[in-house]
Order: structure tokens, then sequence, then C-alpha cells
């Protein structure tokens, strides 16, 4: 019978059904990061466990990361408590830690596959809800809590419930200045912030056929965004170039068994799909949200939403909460409005392309006076790229803070934050309130190069207009 | 390790409304700067709780008349965003005991109930009855009955439900998994045979 993805991946890595009617799913890949582990650790070491395989258990520390200063011991002392905790717990139970010292370390979900330790056809759980980036090479991968990093730590193994499988196709061509990140977000939009909770995402069709790694990675990071636990594409020939002669990536004889595997763990044609959606890749439009949730999203052209067009009182409601935290006017353009920091990084577009693409345009451009504009690449893998080609170079020129690596003010857990109720033109996945470290900072989500037109132009603004782009 | 079937959860409550309420409003990430998850309850909620001085905003969980409750009542997609099981912890700390809501964020659903924390779905017309009561008298004792899959109170019952996984790891004593993971350890071993990419 026709299977998707999904149901291989799935198959091949049940364990046994539980009594109450989960699943004990095998994790093949554990990726830990100093956040969500620590906790971890001391309840194996509480119940006298173990970790059951660390050669499968890959460590990285990104959210506390100072991105401005590379010394140790780190200012905030809780944040040099977390990474020496994590140094403690690698050490202490033989796991591969990609630390600060090895040019490795950066966003675990930008670690992982530029190692080449995401492979199509695993099953990868992380401490992070935006592990769903590895489902880009057509794996199983998903965010899970603290309790589950000690069961996958003991046991490789977690309780889980089987997920549906909802196909998402984007047809055609993408328009000239509209990004993978524009394609998530107009999906989140039409599906809703929950619409995929119990689903996991298969993303596909021309656009992703056509699309680069660093591409689909971007679009499965934001699917629990829409509330999708996972998302994947199928794995094809763009994965296994990508794969190819990555440092973890397998090597002769192995190589060759591996690919025709990856090949054959594809969704097969005609499997079942608990539900499809089709979507036109030429209606989408650069797209920015205006809100407090990544649903809250709006082409460039559009106006923000007025409470009084809306057609439920649940909607109005929300759409009043969110204009009241964003002190935005309803009915009004959303292009022009004042911004003061701009933040190019995070794993979701914090990968080589997106300094790349940013760069063809930037060169000559100077940042608006009276904006904080910062590029962090995702890794130092990643940085150390860009240092290669001159594009942190272009940054800095342009007015750029060009940084070292890590999570930054995705989340502001390590210095990088907003201040006040400062409105930031961001790059990253949540515009949550308070998100950005302030209790009233305000985020706007776009993709990179909408970042660098707000960066030059002070404003949100058009990046088809700023950067004159005619064609990708 | 034996756990508690937990099959009722009676107490007072208080209402968190709003929708899509998330997991960095839950618990601020600032707050996540911690090796153990001790103390995360007084930081429940803290931004939408506290202003930068530390005084309190007017939000139902600072009224004197909730401060014991230990059901929280909210809207739709509860728990979105980020994995931190810091979030179900703070709130365990804060004294909660169970959560009902008209539906939850997927991951937040997981962590609670591998917490022992019974995550109820139920109408929004019957959470706003739940709520009105509660309002109307503070003392009001709310139960919680998780195989029956109904919330009584007063002299009301309403329908609500928690998934059947769900249900029966909490009313069976094996909501935390791990008794039953390490048990199927040798068929994991078989199951990883079968990987080529699990060779050491």
């Amino acid at each position: 019978m026709a299977q998707s993805l999904f149901d291989k991946v799935w198959n091949a890595h049940t364990v046994r059904n539980l009594a109450n009617g989960q699943t004990q799913l095998l994790i093949g890949t554990h990726l830990i990061h100093e956040v969500t582990s620590p906790q971890a650790f001391g309840m194996v070491r509480d119940l006298k466990l173990n970790v059951q395989m660390p050669h499968r258990t890959f460590a990285t520390v990104d959210h506390i990361v100072p991105t401005d200063k590379f010394l140790e011991p780190f200012a905030d002392p809780l944040a040099d408590a977390m990474i020496k905790e994590l140094r403690k717990n690698c050490a202490d139970f033989g796991i591969t830690f990609f630390d600060r010292s090895t040019g490795k370390q950066g966003i675990v979900h930008i670690v992982g596959p530029e190692q080449g330790i995401t492979q199509p056809g695993t099953t990868i759980a992380c401490g992070d809800s935006h592990t769903s980036t590895h489902g880009a090479f057509g794996a199983i991968a998903f965010g899970i809590g603290t309790t589950q990093i000690r069961d996958v730590l003991a046991t490789q193994t977690m309780a889980l419930g089987r997920l549906k499988v909802r196909r998402i196709n984007v047809n055609g061509k993408l328009r000239p200045g509209v990004y993978a990140k524009d394609v998530i977000l107009h999906i989140i939009r039409v599906l809703g912030v929950n619409g995929g909770t119990g689903f996991a995402y298969e993303y596909g069709g021309e656009v992703f056929d056509r699309f680069t790694m660093e591409e689909r990675m971007t679009v499965c990071n934001m699917s629990i965004e829409g509330g999708a636990r996972a998302g994947y594409v199928n794995p094809d020939e763009t994965t296994f170039a990508y794969l190819k002669g990555k440092p973890y990536s397998p090597k002769g004889a192995a190589w060759d068994a591996a690919v025709a595997s990856w090949k054959a763990v594809a969704s097969d044609p005609g499997c079942h799909y608990d539900d499809v959606v089709t979507i036109n890749a030429s209606e989408i439009a650069p797209t920015v949200t205006w809100g407090i949730n990544p649903g809250q999203g709006i082409s460039i052209t559009e106006k923000i939403p007025d409470p009084k067009t809306a057609t439920s009182v649940d909607e109005k409601s929300s759409i009043e909460e969110a204009l009241a935290y964003m002190k935005l006017a309803p009915g009004s353009a959303i292009k022009g409005t004042k911004i003061d920091v701009a933040f190019l990084g995070s794993c979701t577009n914090g990968r080589l392309s997106d300094f790349q693409e940013v760069a063809k345009y930037l060169k000559g451009k100077k940042v608006a006076p009276g904006v904080k504009a910062i590029a962090v690449p995702g890794s130092q893998g990643v940085g150390l790229l860009c240092a290669e080609l001159g594009i942190d170079r272009v940054f800095r020129e342009a007015g750029f803070e060009w940084r070292d690596a890590g999570c930054s003010m995705c989340l502001a857990m390590n210095p990088d934050k907003l201040v006040g109720d400062q409105l930031c033109a961001s790059s990253s996945n949540r515009n949550f309130k308070g998100r950005q470290g302030s209790p009233t900072g305000r985020t706007i989500l776009m993709s990179p190069l909408m970042v660098a037109a707000a960066a030059i132009t002070g404003t949100v603004a058009d990046a088809r207009e700023v950067f004159n782009v005619s064609s990708n | 390790m034996s756990l508690a079937k937990i099959t009722t959860i009676t107490g007072k409550a208080v209402t968190v409304p709003g929708n899509d309420i998330d997991t960095d409003r839950i618990i601020p990430a600032r707050f996540m700067k911690c090796i153990t998850f001790d103390g995360l309850g007084e930081f429940l909620f803290y931004d939408v709780r506290k202003n930068a001085d530390g005084s309190n905003k007017a939000h139902p969980m600072n009224e004197p008349k909730y401060k014991d409750a230990t059901i929280l009542l909210s809207g739709a997609n509860f728990g979105c965003g980020s994995s931190r099981e810091h979030a179900p912890q703070a709130i365990q700390k804060h004294g909660f005991k169970a959560v009902v809501a008209e539906g939850f964020a997927e991951i937040f659903f997981g962590n609670c109930t591998t917490l022992g924390i019974p995550c109820f779905t139920a109408a929004r017309e019957d959470i706003a009855k739940i709520s009105a009561a509660v309002e109307a008298n503070p003392a009001l004792e709310v139960t919680l009955d998780v195989a029956n899959q109904e919330i009584r109170f007063g002299n009301q019952r309403v329908k609500a439900s928690v998934r059947d996984t769900a249900r029966d790891a909490l009313v069976n004593g094996r909501w935390d998994a791990i008794a039953e993971l390490i048990e199927g350890l040798p068929a994991m071993n078989t199951c990883a045979a079968t990987l080529p990419y699990l060779a050491k």
C-alpha cells in the first residue's frame, strides 16, 4: 500500500505500542542545548539512569551566548552557569558538544544540517519547538519538553501519539522579491496559528521542488507557528547534493546505500493524506506581521486590519488586543511604520543564503540614522563562510553590527534585547508580546530582504521598491 | 516508580481570558536562565501580571479572591509557541493542578500530561458558565472529573474532554512514561538494530 514519508519513518521507528495507546518511538538523533537540558540531566541522575546512546546525542550552545563578546566568563552569571552545566553534562556522559571553541557552534537547527547530522528517514527530537526545521531533509523532527528530554536521554525513546498528515502544495512560481519566509507566513495566515494542531505538514509542489535546502528549512522551521509539531519535505536530489561530503554524512559505499534508502523513504505516489491544501505561489506577496502572533500577517501593500470589519467577536477582540499592544492604527498602511531595530538572524533566517541574498542588494546602502541594525549568523560556520565571501564587510559598511553566532534577539535570552516599546523589523519566527526581551517590545516578522529594506529606510518598507527587485 | 492515579481534581478556579496565550507569556524567556525548575511559580504570567517596577497590573491572578485557585480556565490554543517545559512547570509550581481551555497547543499538552497536569478541552460557552459561576462566588468548588470527562460546579455540570491517551495515562497512574519506556528497552534495541544510521 502506498505510504507517506511520515508513515514510513514512524513505522520504522516504532518500538512498541504503549498501554495508553501512544507509541514508544525510537528517536535516532537527539539534539540538546543549554536551556532545556540541564533539568533533564538532573532527572537522569536522580533516577540513577544513564544516557542510552551518547553517540546519537549532539549538543551545542545557542540561546544564552552573547554575540558581541567571545570571552568567558559571561557577564551574566546565570548564563555562565548554564554553559558550564552543559559542558559538565556532555563530559560526564560522553556527548559530542559543538562548543564555542570548536568553530562549529551555533543555533542547534543550523548546526545539525551543516554537520550532516540531519538526514532523511530519521527521527530527530530536541527540546526546542523549532526542531521542525530538520524536516526539510525528510526527517520526522519535533520539539519536546524537558521531561521528554530525560526520556530520550535515558531510553532513546519517547511516548508519542501518531500525527495526522496534511499535504500542502505550493504550485506555480513565486513573484520577484517573494521568499521562503513569505511562503510560510502566508501558509500560517491561511491555515491559522492552530490549524496544524495534531498534524505533521508535508510541503510539496513546484515551489518546494525548486527550493534550496535552506529555503525548505525556513518553511519547515515555522511549522510549529502554524500549530503543526512537525513539517517536512520529501528528500530529493537537492537534499542529497546538500548532504554529500558533510562531516557526518555517510561516506563511500555507505553513501550509496544511504541515498538508496533515502529515495525509498519519500512519500509514495497516491498515498493517503488526512488533508490536502493547495496554494498558488503567485498569490503570495512579501508578507509582514502586524499583530502578536505569526498568523496575524498581511501583504506589505495591504492595510492593517480594522476591528470594525471583523467577521466574529473573537476576531474583533484579537485585532483590538494586537493593535493596542503594537500601537498601530486600524485601517492604515503598515508600509511606512517607523522602526527602531532591525534584526537579521535566527534559526528561521540565519543561514548563508539569507545573508548572501541581502548582501546582493545592500552594497552602497546605509542603515537609516537612529536604527540599530544587527546581523547575527546562525552558526560559526555561517559566520566563517560570510567572512570568506566578504559578506560581513558588506553588512558592516552598510552600518549593521556584525555579530557572533547565536539565537540572539529572536528570544533575547542573551544581552541582545529590545528596550521599552521599540519596534523591531525581524527575520525571526515569533512576534509574541515581550518575545524580544522587553515586556512592551514590538516585533514585525518578515523576510531577510524586507528587514534590510526596513533598516535602510527606517520604516517598514517594500523591499521590491527599495532595492528595485525585478527578478530573484 | 508508582504514580498517583489522577481521576478527579477539586478546587477553586480562576479565569485568564484570551486566545492563543503563548508560552512566552506564560513564562518569559528571561526567567529560563536557570538549571533547575525551582522557583518558577512566582514568574508565571509575569509580564502580564507585573509592571516594570514590580507592582501589580490588573490581572485576575493578582486578585486576592483568586489566590487559592488550583484550576486555570482560558481560551483557544492555550500554550502555543515554544516547547519550554518551564511553562507547565511554572503553572504547577504556582499551585495549579489542571487547565481547562477551548484547545491546547500540541507540545504544551504533552508536557502538561507528563507532569500529571490534566488539560481539559471544553466548549467556550461551558467555560463561560464556569467562569461566571466562579466570578459570582470565587470560593466555589469546581470538580474536574478526568475519568467521566465532565466538570461539576454548584448544581451544574458540563462536558469536558481529555484526549484518550492522556486520560488513560492520568487515571491509571502512568502519566510519567519513564517506567514503561525503560521496560521497552530490549524492544528499542531490536528496533535500533534495523536502522543503519544508529550504528556506532
